[in-house]
């Protein structure tokens, strides 16, 4: 058993081919607010958990960082985000580049999905767009994308 | 990943997007990919290490200042060779009555409770069984195995989801067992080569395969390379 394999594996999945795209400049860095989008199917622990083939995403909120993970894919090594969430989910160092100057301020509320789809058309046409809508609303300029 | 970046950055988000696949990030090409050649399951690269993961976000960061779509590949690799596995002690027999892997999985609950204690409970039991039921789940693996179907093996969940828990009870017990930051699918081999429960379930895969059970019933209890 080794990643290479497993990652061989994905060769399956359904990817959707864009003609053109989409490209929006973003403000300076350092004046920038962050979000963090993953494809880890996490969740807070009383939130819903995601079903088969889930295409909706949950909130992630910034506090409380009780994380867990709700992925139904066991192809990704689970104790990476076990020991630290920020394997997955580098929202401790999204503060501390705040601290720094680096950017500008860190999303209250972020985003998770589940990857591994078989079916992306719900993702492209509805819950990517009200997820999209979400984070404008908060103000958000750049979002960081991390799968597992 | 990919797909949302597309979407998001047409709703005026700019984004850059990790990925760890390297044919999957060139194909279906986001606005701005960064690949990073890192097992699945660790996108920033190596847990508890704030420098690594600085690292990688900064390369991120950077592709924000072009002008056009971008496509890079982040100059560190982490490769797993297949052959790593953690160093776990596992308990002694203390009840001989018992079948070995729930003899084990009782044993290792101090080792469990330990690590959610520091850790918390992030890919622990709890999805569809809770840890003082992880046995009665072992049992009914170990039904299946035995020949029971099933359906007839009171399996309290859909068994991928089954196992998914009893993975997480074992990785997170080793967690409090090792000193030091497993390497990437070291805790899995662990569980499913080394230990007693991760030998019934692979049994009980098996027999489900066997007996001509939906694929997608029996397979997604493990790893799909096994």
């Amino acid at each position: 058993m080794a990643d290479s394999d497993l990652k061989a594996l994905t060769a399956g999945l359904d990817r959707i081919e864009f003609e053109e795209t989409a490209f929006t400049n973003p403000v300076p860095l350092n004046e920038a607010k962050v979000a963090i989008v993953t494809s880890a199917s996490l969740h807070h622990p009383d939130d819903e958990d995601f079903a088969p083939a889930d295409t909706g995403y949950r909130v992630l909120k910034s506090q409380p960082r009780d994380y867990v993970m709700g992925h139904w894919s066991p192809n990704f090594d689970v104790t990476g985000f076990a020991l630290d969430i920020n394997t997955v989910f580098p929202i401790d160092r999204l503060d501390e580049l705040v601290t720094n100057g680096t950017i500008g301020s860190v999303a209250e509320e972020h985003l998770a999905y589940a990857g591994n789809q078989f079916d992306l058309s719900a993702v492209r046409l509805d819950s990517g767009p009200a997820g999209a809508k979400f984070l404008k609303e908060q103000g958000v300029d750049v979002v960081i994308l991390t799968p597992v | 990943m990919s797909t949302l970046a597309h979407v998001f950055e047409a709703e005026g988000i700019a984004t850059v997007a990790l990925g760890s696949i390297k044919n999957q990030i060139e194909s279906t090409a986001p606005p701005r990919g960064l690949w990073c050649d890192f097992p699945l399951g660790r996108p920033l690269g190596v847990p508890l290490d704030p420098e690594f993961q600085h690292r990688v976000l900064s390369a991120a960061f950077d592709l924000l200042s072009s002008s056009e779509p971008v496509f890079a590949e982040y100059d560190v690799s982490i490769v797993d060779d297949g052959t790593e596995v953690m160093a776990c002690p596992l308990p002694p027999r203390h009840d001989l009555n018992a079948h070995p892997a729930i003899d084990e999985a009782n044993g290792l609950r101090p080792a469990y409770e330990r690590a959610i204690a520091e850790y918390g409970n992030r890919v622990g039991a709890g999805r569809t069984v809770d840890a003082e039921d992880i046995t009665t789940a072992i049992d009914a693996f170990i039904r299946i195995a035995d020949g029971v179907p099933w359906k007839e093996a009171n399996v309290p969940g859909i068994p991928a989801r089954v196992s998914q828990d009893i993975r997480g009870y074992y990785e997170t017990a080793a967690l409090a067992l090792s000193d030091h930051a497993p390497a990437a699918w070291a805790g899995t081999r662990w569980f499913l080569d080394h230990t007693e429960a991760g030998k019934v379930l692979m049994s009980a895969r098996q027999a489900m395969a066997d007996a001509g059970e939906k694929e997608p019933i029996w397979f997604y209890m493990a790893p799909g390379d096994r």
